[in-house]
């Protein structure tokens, strides 16, 4: 049935669609941003942690 | 730029956004695993009978149950990407942490590929069920992990939000199935007093039905890697973790009794989607549906959870150097980790290529289970060095000890089970482990940067 084939086909397009535009971004971010800027971050720390830290300041 | 922050020395930096929620961490556990509901919980029937695949069932939850509860004390104190990978790195010691952070990559990897296949399958037997057959799966596949990559590409809480609503769905169409059973007239569509046998191959048969057991629930413990992007780890990883499991435990026995009530074991042990025969046998053509669509949002909110996993696993062993420091970039407009997830997708593509469905599982379901062998021992010291009164949690889980031993016990007899019907894999996965633990000792650690990696505002630990 041609309907599946078609479907197949389509499904490769747009599979190479998507990944050709993810990697263009990030080729685009990777030359745009600085690479120290880019791997800035740090492990986060909780909020609720210091909310807590901050109760018992308080008392 | 906008999407940076500032710190006190004025020093840009970038970091995940914290937009989740508890509803996000469920969708990412229970997304994760609702699949093995819908396929492969039920070849632990095929060893253990219905009854085996019972005990099964509700032993390897009382596994996961444990996992569930440590997990989440550690967790809510641990606030970072990484999830199992960061504990180990602040609990246990580097080489830990880096074979936990492998765990985990290969474990959601290995399961992402599968899920992908589950997909090109379905696809394919749509196709043969409208008159096509040869249906390659492979573009469908591909598409759905390059869909999948790109929606996590372009932001967690759109990645996560759509899991929560095609998991809700996939756990609803259970609960409809079990509804269209009349399960308030036992017999009348249910014939659990015909269909009950004694257990086929005897408790031997029971120990290694254990090991598919796993599939209902493999993966929960995903829920740890959003850690970093929820407003309030300490809240949310706790609620969203529980709340999982108990869903899981609640969806493993409904689909438990749902078709051992409909099917013969002997059938039953070697069904691909029981849970769309079960529609199928009760005969409502809108219940098939539901459950054929179930099954497919089921499969694409497995593989789309796992994708977030590996890559925060494998993007948080970059930005502590145990992996090139490359992958620890975050998108500065997207904050997700841009090229993780862009690293691992030829990676999934590959294995979901083999087409060794069965392979690539057990090999998922090993790394999985190695992890939680560390998570027992990881328990006990983290509770030694730092105390109830030293650390605050965000949640503290009753009767310790019991529950790290009880894992630990567990753990070891289903390491017995999966040698009994997959001892050469076993040994494989463990040799691969040693080999590049090797590699880590001897080329890779002197790059780790020792005294970076310790971020938690932790005082020294007890007996240090």
């Amino acid at each position: 049935m041609i309907l599946w084939e078609l479907l197949s086909y389509a499904a490769w397009i747009v599979s190479g669609l998507l990944l050709l535009w993810i990697v263009v971004d990030a080729i685009n971010v990777s030359r745009e941003f600085d690479e120290e800027l880019l791997i800035s971050s740090r492990e986060g720390a909780d909020e609720l942690l210091e909310q807590i830290k901050q109760e018992e300041g308080v008392r | 730029m906008t999407t940076t922050s500032t710190t006190a020395e004025n020093t840009q930096r970038i970091s995940m956004l914290k937009v989740l929620n508890p509803f996000h961490v469920w969708a990412l556990g229970v997304g994760i695993v609702l699949v093995g509901e819908f396929m492969g919980w039920n070849f632990s029937v095929a060893k253990g009978g219905a009854y085996g695949a019972l005990i099964a069932c509700w032993v390897i939850g009382l596994l996961y149950s444990c996992v569930a509860m440590i997990d989440s004390e550690v967790t809510s104190t641990v606030a970072a990407a990484g999830g199992q990978y960061t504990q180990a790195k602040h609990i246990i010691g580097p080489l830990m942490a880096f074979n936990v952070g492998l765990y985990l990559v290969m474990a959601y990897t290995m399961l992402e590929a599968a899920d992908a296949l589950i997909v090109g399958d379905l696809m394919s037997a749509v196709a043969a069920a409208t008159g096509y057959e040869g249906l390659s799966p492979q573009p469908f596949v591909v598409l759905t992990i390059a869909f999948l990559a790109w929606l996590n590409y372009r932001g967690v809480f759109m990645t996560l939000t759509l899991n929560f609503v095609i998991t809700l769905f996939a756990f609803l169409a259970i609960i409809a199935l079990f509804v269209g059973t009349d399960p308030l007239n036992p017999g009348s569509v249910l014939k659990h007093s015909d269909l009950l046998t004694d257990l086929p191959y005897g408790w031997i048969g029971v120990v290694a039905a254990l090991q598919f057991g796993m599939w209902y629930y493999l993966g929960i413990e995903g829920t740890c890697q959003a850690a970093e992007e929820v407003r309030s780890a300490g809240r949310a990883i706790p609620l969203g973790t529980i709340g999982g499991i108990l869903t899981l435990l609640v969806a493993a026995t409904l689909t438990w009794y749902i078709s051992t009530g409909l099917m013969p074991w002997q059938y039953l042990g070697q069904a691909t989607t029981p849970l769309y025969d079960a529609a199928s046998i009760i005969g409502n053509p809108s219940l098939q549906v539901v459950l054929f669509i179930g099954t497919m949002f089921a499969a694409i909110a497995s593989a789309n959870g796992c994708i977030n996993d590996a890559a925060r696993a494998w993007f948080s062993m970059g930005r502590d150097r145990y992996m090139p420091t490359w992958f620890g970039a975050i998108h500065p407009h997207y904050r997700t980790p841009f090229r993780s997830i862009i690293f691992l997708i030829p990676i999934a593509v590959s294995f979901a290529f083999t087409g060794l469905l069965d392979q690539v599982i057990t090999f998922s379901i090993l790394s999985g289970l190695l992890g939680y062998t560390f998570m027992s021992i990881n328990m006990i010291k983290f509770r030694k060095m730092w105390p109830l009164d030293v650390i605050k949690r965000g949640y503290i889980h009753p009767f310790h000890p019991i529950p790290a031993l009880v894992l630990l016990a567990l753990c070891s007899v289903v390491y017995f089970a999966t040698f009994l019907g997959y001892g050469a894999s076993l040994l494989s996965i463990m040799a691969f482990y040693i080999v590049a633990s090797v590699w880590f000792v001897m080329r890779r650690y002197q790059f780790v940067k020792r005294g970076d990696q310790f971020t938690m505002p932790w005082p020294r630990p007890k007996g240090y």
